[in-house]
């Protein structure tokens, strides 16, 4: 039944242990001596297996050292893998010459938890801005987080490209228009650029090292602002990671809600972005008319969830609001209204040829460097590559209805743009299927609360989401008295803001805005 | 094309089929602003967006009042991409570590007098993300701010208000 175990059971024989404290049972956890650590990667790159995260915990409070943890998926299987290194030598074999998507992982580990990645080739830190002591690592327990940092002196050592003509253009990290921040570092002949670097890790704000001073309900709030475009599936992915763990079943019509909120904030996203695409090839005729149809949405959000972007109504053990058979007749009409407009602009959109001048074969990202990034999500779809949580990890009532899944070949701005597409009218149907066939019953108790919010010690839960960017991982993992230890995030953007270094190349720096915007990717996610 | 004009045909002003409760808020500060605006900044008031660490709803809602249903721009106001144009700051927090220098530099190229809008919850205290080693907390702590706008995030027609506030 699970390949990937039985892999790993074959190569590693009788020292592979099972972690028994690891939620839910089909992810299991391997745990094997360090120096297999990467000999189980190769085993698993050859098997065509994904690198999903590779993340470090500090397990001190257990009496140990530190855990390196690796999670590998192929198809519906997830697979983590474990080993420990002392306190006395954080370290640990590098994976980065098997699994691309390693590259900033192991950064991250090595700056933020301070665990050696042993033959990583870059040893610039990451999301450690270079004003930072070298010795603070804040997931470390010993660190106290509520001090201020100093600022150090440093400098941040971006690739250099040399030769006649080439110049360099440094971006941000406040950028011209109403997004996010973070640094990109241009090497240009003329118009074309040969090289993009991000450097990211501007709004870090602590979030992985916050959760651990908070109770598990208040991790709910602030799981759901990791990424405040992504509320709901981030919320729904910790929820769901908690749940597992605690062994808590919230009640089917929670789950078919929670999904219903989902597919809401999918399309209210895809509706923003398509527009942005439009805007950034100058239509923006389409931009107001797609962000009439995101506003109106919003609109029914507030009104029969009570928050615009329904922030906080996911609970552990449940969600907060209820909708009555009102609610679900006018969001049926709603449908009805969002589905007919929706078509008349994207027919708009399909038929203008200045407009696909621009968005076909920029920012090509081919299905093989897909493949070895290991991208998810939409950006994953629009370059051949078959991955969607809501098939691969179903929940009820993904099980029942079933998503159809575009996936296109070009990796174009237009097969993102067109993928997206695709999802409206998909979300749209799976929205009117859910409200059709809604089960009744509660919506959670206080007793289903409480279980879920009180997980025994030493335990770890782990979940998926497919959030509208893609596949949100949350792992998480109970303390000595039943706290939050150590709580995991992995956005779609972690390993998706790789992918647009790449789909940049050989474009020319005007394309470069619309190129970022058909990816559209998380910096507070990545940053956390 | 023939598609194009009949969708604006069919579209028309959406400003008007607004819920009567909203409608009426957006039309009384609508009017408070046009006058203040017209007053102070000769019908322009432009606006440069500072995220300097927030976890992105409150911009979400930045951009709708960008939007054709709120339409800020029929009261001048609009958004730049310079801070050395800008007669105010719009700033959502918590002010990160990794930007407080580049909070400190847009507000520096700003040119006098400016004013300065701190957006959401996290902006005014740092949030849910209070004071760590990486968020410093409210944008406050960092430069001075005229007017703070509550909510996580706030809903457009309180931004709007929020920037009524400060230029009243």
């Amino acid at each position: 039944m699970s390949t990937l175990k039985d892999n790993t059971i074959s190569l590693i024989g009788i020292e592979a242990r099972f972690d028994e404290g690891q939620y839910p049972k089909d992810v299991p956890a391997c745990i094997v001596p360090r120096e297999r650590f990467a000999e189980v990667a190769k085993t698993m790159k050859s098997a065509g297996v994904r690198l999903v995260a590779e993340w470090a915990t500090d397990e001190s409070p257990f009496g140990r050292g530190f855990g390196i943890y690796a999670c590998y998926a192929k198809g519906s299987e997830y697979l983590i893998i474990k080993t420990y290194s002392p306190l006395e030598d954080p370290a640990f074999p590098s994976l980065i010459k098997k699994f691309v998507s390693a590259y900033r992982f192991e950064r991250q580990m090595k700056s933020l938890m301070g665990v050696e990645p042993i033959g990583h080739p870059d040893t610039r830190p990451w999301i450690k801005h270079e004003d930072w002591p070298e010795d603070a690592y804040p997931l470390r327990k010993s660190f106290n987080a509520s001090k201020p940092l100093p600022r150090v002196a440093g400098e941040y050592q971006f690739i250099k490209a040399e030769g006649e003509g080439v110049y360099e253009i440094p971006v941000g990290p406040v950028h011209a228009g109403i997004i996010e921040p973070g640094h990109f570092r241009f090497q240009a002949v003329g118009e074309d650029i040969i090289n993009l670097e991000e450097k990211l890790g501007y709004v870090h704000k602590g979030i992985e090292k916050r959760f651990e001073s908070l109770s598990w309900v208040e991790g709910a709030k602030l799981a759901g602002r990791v990424s405040g475009d992504t509320t709901v599936a981030h919320n729904l992915a910790y929820c769901m990671a908690l749940e597992s763990m605690a062994g808590c079943n919230p009640p089917q019509r929670a789950l078919w809600l929670r999904a219903l909120m989902l597919e809401k904030e999918r399309i209210a996203n895809h509706l923003g972005d398509l527009g942005s695409i439009c805007n950034d090839v100058a239509f923006a005729f389409l931009l107001y008319q797609f962000s009439i149809l995101k506003e109106r949405l919003l609109r029914t959000n507030l009104k029969l969830f009570g928050h615009r972007f329904m922030m906080d109504r996911i609970i552990p053990g449940g969600v907060v609001v209820d909708i009555g058979k009102n609610a679900q007749e006018e969001m049926l009409s709603e449908m009805d209204c969002l589905i007919d407009e929706f078509e008349r602009l994207v027919a708009i959109y399909d038929e203008n040829p200045s407009l696909e001048d621009r968005v076909r074969d920029a920012g090509t990202l081919s299905p093989d460097k897909a493949k070895e990034i290991g991208v998810v999500g939409f950006v994953a779809r629009a370059s051949g590559q078959n991955l969607d949580c809501r098939i691969q990890s179903p929940f009820p009532p993904y099980n029942i209805i079933i998503p159809k899944i575009a996936v296109l070949q070009s990796g174009d701005v237009h097969a993102r743009a067109w993928v997206r597409i695709e999802e409206i009218r998909e979300s749209i149907r799976i929205i009117c299927e859910i409200l059709h066939n809604l089960p009744d019953g509660e919506i959670s108790n206080p007793d289903l609360q409480s279980q879920a919010s009180s997980p025994q010690p030493h335990m770890a839960g782990f979940a998926v989401v497919e959030g509208w960017r893609g596949e949100i991982v949350y792992w998480i993992q109970s303390g000595p008295k039943g706290e939050i230890n150590r709580c995991m995030v992995r956005d779609p953007s972690s390993v998706n803001w790789l992918a647009l270094e790449q789909a940049i190349h050989g474009n020319i720096v005007p394309d470069f805005p619309l190129c970022n915007k058909s990816f559209n990717q998380s910096y507070s996610g990545h940053d956390l | 094309m023939i598609r194009i004009l009949h969708q604006i045909f069919r579209t028309g002003i959406v400003t008007e089929p607004l819920p009567p409760l909203v409608e009426a808020e957006i039309k009384e500060v609508g009017a408070r602003l046009e006058e203040t605006i017209r007053k102070r900044f000769r019908r322009s008031l432009t606006i440069r967006e500072v995220d300097a660490g927030s976890c992105n709803g409150c911009e979400l809602e930045i951009h709708a009042i960008n939007n054709p249903i709120y339409n800020c721009e029929r009261f001048g106001i609009h958004f730049t991409a310079s801070p050395r144009f800008a007669d105010m700051l719009l700033v959502t927090g918590p002010v990160s570590r990794n930007m407080e220098i580049a909070l400190r530099r847009t507000y520096n190229a700003t040119p006098a007098p400016k004013l300065v809008v701190a957006v959401g919850d996290c902006g005014y205290d740092g949030g849910i993300f209070g004071e760590s080693y990486a968020s410093l907390g409210g944008v406050g702590k960092i430069i001075p701010v005229d007017v703070y706008i509550p909510g996580c995030p706030p809903a457009p027609i309180a931004i709007l208000q929020g920037i009524l506030k400060v230029i009243g």
